[in-house]
């Protein structure tokens, strides 16, 4: 604890966000700006024969009309990670053009752009652009994507698979395994589809300089800096020098906005074409026909134990879809952000996970908060807990036997794990004593029972889980197959007068960068929070980042400050000690000075920076300035882990679900804001319940999504929650600076799991035991009257 | 068409086209972008906006509705540079964080509470069945209508 | 989303109304409180080339009694009726079902004349307005008349209104006790199933559907088999051909009109 760090300071952000003064890239509005609308395919399938844009063109306030005739970016839009075959062959890699050529392969898929003079006459337009079809048969769902006969989403491929992969065990020997279990639980599901839903739909403005023939793109970006390199180096074939991103407040992500997609790269390409800036924002509508889903894996996976119910095997294959075009991580998600979690929190000797990834008529599946994490988390823990009902185990007990002991990373060894990933520290079963205590367990037991005998259907489901993240060692992922490292950089430039401008590659939006990262920049430099400045989301004021996503911005992006505050530090130090007529090693820094150990002696920080620029009296051969940029990549993912536990009710008459209770204890590392963990805990557990209870993409048999619009695709609502009570213990990372693991998804990845167990356990004596998800009240009822 | 009305005691007359949404008409006429929009159903509530002491959403009202009305919107809540009670009280409990559903937040917080000053969490959640928020969990939202409403009641 | 150009015209009176409908025809649309029109405009589902306003309309968002009844001017919104202390003391009901409908935001614009007129085969009013046996008074370039409830719903989005026809008010006799019990939708939070009971002045009782049906229906089998008890809510789907979709299917959806047929009979 410092200062600040460790304290719930409030958000300096807010100040503009409360008061309608934020910054989003639909609030921006430059002069000459026009407007653009898609003309976007309402098939999922279907062959183009004909684009008509005579009406269009010669409509009120048209500037431009374009099809992919036109040939806006010749490369379409590049994946940023390669998994081949299991054999060896190359991931089958479908170009993904700005506009559509010879064929739709899903629903929204744009076919034209409309550009106009105003965003209506932009869609006036649009709807004059007469597009001649021929629908095809479609296939959505990733299973059934790989039967034989299945419709091609590619005709260049020989099958629908972009890949496939396993990892784990060698699959004989877990089979075997299973084969010998005293006992094996199975489950069969579809870990469904989900729209991410950002409340600040997609929003770019694209503005052509022709003096300089040089663009800035104002985007909605989790990552500027990566949307440049994608767009500049891979799309349109720009210098990088000529782009300029910048991504101002941004109204949430949770990783539908770490993507580079066609409309901004095709922005960009028309606004150099008409020489004026342009602007599209995202309606709702297209929002859910194109940006990234999450999810949608059809899972079956088999767990098996022995007598004492130790965990001995575990085998899962998985059809995890990858829409019809390869997003920018996706082929990540269901591979090394999924099977190197199976592992989970348990000492399972003998682990084997399959994935087949298939390409649907669909919109790309890709990171979604979790992002594969989630995924794993909840078939392990569905697994764990039925299969302690089955063997008529306290789904506490079962957990406390096959959790990993304890180990901090420094002491003890990380846990090398059966998926690759070594665990960095861990100590698990106290925030399922945590958690339980804070419940009640004992209690509710009592209260469970008293209440069925009245009729009353109370259930408590427990989720322990880990994730990876703090994404990620480049060396390691690109041996995975990324294009990209993940390191990240931090620039520290002290000012002449002592104030601190620190420039993050992280972004913020929503997570409370510019007040955190002030907390601990203040701490460790001793001097005011008010002094200190952070600034992200402008490729031409920060040197390079590669985004926030993963949990990563404290673990990674945070590193990378401090390494350049120790640089600050270390050469502070030399004009210190100079100026003191000292010697460096006598010197000790507290506070914002430097003082000679054991005397009155001292220099503060702010004398120093104005000496570094004002050298007059100054260290021989030492540079002038204060100001350093570094880059962190980090050793390892880091490994967050706790408990959740959910007591729901269930209406026995309607199957409606109401969360009575949701308790958690997290253990994120060292925590730098309360306030903010707490934050982002919240907004994670509603995120996961949203899964558990209510939210599903749904494409009909012809692949038209029938779930497009908030008036059927259900998310939590403030009425739908509870208050989420939440609790926490503390493991340090033992390989970054700030001990930081990361907060992000924890929520998210441990909920979904545990409302899901809580309704089983409530129904378990009516022969329920297992519920697809969304757990509807129709799915609920039906479970129960099975029978 | 003509229209005349009030906005955060201001007026303002235009003419505008009869399909322009109020949302449209404060955001790219007046520049008055603090009201957002996140749906096309009326469903998401980032854009409420208070309509002669109403929370209402602006993206489904014409501007032309508006004609003769009283608008507050979330720039017009702050008297000068210190917060209203009820943005205060979302500051201090965190209850935002991407910042984008929060005048909407706000503004149906202020309907909530002008109708009932003392609201159980029940009746706030009730109250806020219109607005979503996918970053918080509504769990500090909740609590910043309660501190308001304490703030307020004082 | 931003709807076709279209002309405004605001009416002053019910009958500069009816004439510009008549003068334009199945061009025009009434445009009261705007909550289900505007959306549908902007998707562009709807698209009509005028706009006649109706909300400044005087004395057409007024509450009154009228001796056994209490008459709902058709621009009252779903708020007003919510907290009208007169509903609530004389038509309870209709106040329950006003306070079940969209949101604060969309209960303080959407109006009731709005809703009948639009008939959403989800809408809520519509199980309380047939189990109330209210009347839709209704003015048109006939003059004005009076639709009983039974013979204004005749399916989806289709009413007995004639094209040149404006509701003006809903009259519903006073009820003793009454109850409307909703199931909603999770999304959109429209009725999935509606059901409405009230005891009529003859001891019996009258119950309204809405959502289970393409058009909102008496249950008259329900009213038939009433005895006292809750036993009756058994027949709430008698002789109906019931909907599906994707929150409910046909079987589900019956369960629960039964179970709301049910509680709302309990609750008398």
């Amino acid at each position: 604890m410092g200062k600040f760090i460790g304290k719930s300071i409030k958000r300096r952000e807010d100040a503009r966000f409360l008061t309608g003064k934020g910054k989003y890239t639909d609030d921006i509005k430059l002069p000459n700006m026009a407007h653009a609308a898609f003309v976007r395919s309402p098939y999922a399938h279907a062959r183009i024969l004909n684009v008509d844009t005579t009406a269009a063109k010669i409509a009120e306030g048209v500037v431009a009309v374009y099809t992919a005739a036109d040939g806006p970016g010749d490369y379409g839009v590049p994946c940023g990670w390669q998994v081949n075959f299991k054999n060896g062959d190359t991931m089958r890699e479908p170009q993904h053009p700005l506009l559509a050529k010879g064929k739709v392969r899903h629903v929204g898929e744009p076919v034209a752009i409309v550009i106009a003079e105003s965003l209506a006459l932009a869609r006036d337009a649009a709807e004059l652009v007469d597009v001649e079809y021929e629908e095809l048969p479609a296939v959505t769902n990733p299973k059934a994507a790989m039967q034989a006969g299945a419709p091609l989403v590619h005709d260049d491929f020989p099958d629908n698979a972009a890949f496939d992969w396993c990892i784990g065990n060698d699959r004989a020997e877990v089979e075997a395994a299973l084969d010998n279990a005293y006992h094996v639980t199975e489950l069969e599901f579809i870990n469904q589809r989900l729209a991410p839903n950002a409340i600040e739909p997609r929003s770019y403005i694209a503005d052509y300089d022709v003096n300089g023939d040089k663009w800035t793109l104002y985007t909605s970006t989790q990552n500027p800096h990566l949307i440049r390199l994608l767009l500049c180096a891979f799309v349109l074939g720009i210098p990088e020098h000529k782009v300029r991103v910048v991504s101002y407040d941004v109204g949430g992500g949770f990783g539908s906005k770490i993507y580079h997609y066609i409309e901004e790269a095709l922005l960009t390409w028309v606004s150099k074409q008409i020489a004026r800036p342009v602007k599209w924002t995202a309606d709702r509508s297209e929002a859910f026909l194109m940006d990234a889903h999450g999810r949608d894996h059809v899972v079956k996976s088999k767990m098996g134990f022995d007598k004492e119910g130790n965990i001995v095997a575990h085998l899962t294959d998985e059809y995890c879809s990858m829409g019809a075009y390869l997003s920018t991580f996706a082929p990540a998600v269901p591979t090394y952000l999924h099977g190197t979690l199976f592992q989970g929190l348990y000492k399972t000797p003998l682990i084997h996970v399959n994935v087949t990834a298939p390409f649907t008529h669909t919109c790309s599946v890709d990171a979604y908060r979790g992002a594969g994490r989630p995924e794993a988390t909840y078939l392990i823990e569905r697994l764990v807990s039925k299969g302690a009902k089955e063997m008529g185990m306290d789904p506490a007990e079962i957990r406390y036997k096959n959790f990993i002991p304890p180990f901090d990373g420094v002491n003890q060894p990380g846990y090398q794990t059966q998926v690759a990933l070594q665990y960095d520290s861990g100590n698990y079963a106290p925030v399922l004593e945590k958690a339980l205590e804070a419940i009640g367990y004992e209690d509710f037991r009592k209260e469970q029972e008293a209440a069925r005998k009245e009729g009353k259907l109370l259930g408590l489901g427990i989720s322990t889980w880990i994730e990876g993240c703090g994404i990620a060692p480049s060396a390691v992922v690109g041996a995975l197959g990324a294009r990209a490292g993940l390191y990240e950089v931090g620039h520290v430039r002290v000012q002449p007068t002592g104030k601190v401008s620190v420039y993050t590659g992280a972004h913020s939006h929503g997570q409370g960068h510019e007040t955190v990262f002030a907390q601990f920049v203040a701490d460790k430099l001793g001097i005011p929070m008010d002094d200190v400045e952070i600034v992200h989301g402008d490729t031409e004021q920060v040197a390079f980042g590669m985004g926030t996503y993963g949990s990563r911005s404290l673990a990674v992006g945070g590193s990378a400050i401090i390494k350049s505050i120790d640089k600050v530090l270390e050469k502070g130090a030399k004009i210190a000690a100079h100026k003191l007529e000292a010697a460096v090693e006598d010197l000790e820094y507290a506070e914002g000075k430097w003082t000679v150990k054991g005397t009155d002696k001292s220099i503060a920080f702010g004398d120093v920076s104005l000496t570094a620029y004002v050298p007059h009296d100054y260290p021989e051969g030492l540079e002038p300035g204060l100001d350093f940029s570094s880059f962190y990549d980090p050793s390892n993912f880091t490994f967050p882990f706790g408990a959740h536990l959910a007591i729901v009710e269930v209406c026995a008459e309607t199957g409606k679900v109401t969360i009575k209770r949701f308790v958690t204890c997290d253990d994120v590392g060292n925590i730098m804001n309360p306030m903010i963990v707490d934050g982002q805990i919240h907004g994670g557990v509603v995120q996961g319940i949203g899964q558990a209870l209510l939210e599903e993409v749904v494409y009909d048999e012809s692949g038209q999504m029938i779930t497009g619009s908030y008036m059927d695709y259900a998310m939590p609502r403030a009425d739908n929650v509870p208050m989420i009570e939440t609790h926490n213990t503390v493991t340090p990372c033992p390989h970054n600076p700030l001990g930081a693991k990361g907060a992000g998804e924890a929520g998210t990845i441990g909920s979904t799991p545990a409302v899901v167990n809580a309704v089983i356990d409530a129904l378990w004596h009516l022969g329920v035991k297992d519920i697809q998800m969304p757990l509807t009240p129709q799915r609920v009822w039906k479970a129960m009257n099975q029978n | 068409m003509q229209i005349k009305l009030t906005v955060n005691g201001k007026e303002y007359s235009h003419d505008v086209e009869p399909r322009l949404s109020l949302t449209h008409y404060l955001r790219e006429v007046l520049d008055l972008t603090g009201t957002h929009i996140g749906c096309d159903t009326s469903s998401c509530g980032a854009c409420t906006v208070l309509l002669d002491g109403r929370a209402v959403k602006s993206c489904t009202l014409l501007a032309v509705q508006a004609d003769g009305c009283e608008i507050i919107t979330i720039e017009g809540m702050a008297n000068g540079s210190e917060l209203h009670p009820i943005q205060a009280a979302f500051k201090e409990e965190h209850g935002l964080q991407c910042g984008f559903c929060t005048p909407g937040m706000v503004m149906t917080a202020a309907d909530i509470l002008k109708n009932n000053p003392t609201p159980t969490e029940a009746e706030i959640r009730h109250g806020l069945e219109g607005n979503y928020c996918r970053c918080t969990g509504y769990h500090n939202i909740v609590k910043s209508v309660q501190r308001a409403a304490e703030t307020l009641n004082q | 989303m931003i709807p076709t150009k279209f002309d405004y015209k605001k009416a002053s009176s019910i009958s500069e109304a009816v004439a510009l409908l008549k003068e334009h025809g199945y061009d025009a649309k009434i445009l009261a409180g705007g909550h289900s029109l505007i959306p549908a405009m902007k998707l562009r589902l709807n698209s009509p080339g005028v706009l006649i306003d109706i909300s400044g309309i005087e004395g057409m968002n007024k509450i009154e009694e009228d001796g056994d009844a209490v008459i709902v001017g058709a621009n009252c919104t779903h708020q007003q009726i919510a907290s009208s202390g007169l509903i609530q003391k004389e038509v309870n009901i209709l106040s329950q079902t006003a306070s079940t409908i969209g949101d604060v935001q969309v209960r303080n614009c959407g109006t009731i004349g709005g809703s009948l007129a639009h008939s959403d085969p989800a809408a809520d009013y519509p199980a309380t307005v047939l189990a109330c046996d209210a009347q839709i008074v209704v003015e048109g370039g006939g003059g004005s008349r009076v639709i009983a409830a039974s013979d204004f719903f005749q399916g989806i989005y289709t009413t007995a209104l004639e094209d040149d026809e404006i509701i003006v008010a809903v009259k519903f006799p006073k009820v003793r006790k009454g109850s409307y019990q909703k199931f909603y939708q999770s999304a959109s939070r429209f009725a999935v199933v509606g059901v409405a009971a009230v005891q009529a002045p003859d001891g019996g009782i009258r119950v309204g559907v809405t959502g289970v049906a393409d058009t909102p229906y008496r249950a008259t089998a329900v009213e038939a088999a009433y005895d006292g008890s809750s036993s009756a809510a058994s027949h709430a789907v008698d002789g109906v051909e019931v909907m599906s979709d994707h929150f409910a299917d046909a079987e589900y959806r019956a369960h629960l009109a039964k179970v709301m047929a049910r509680r709302a009979l309990e609750a008398l």
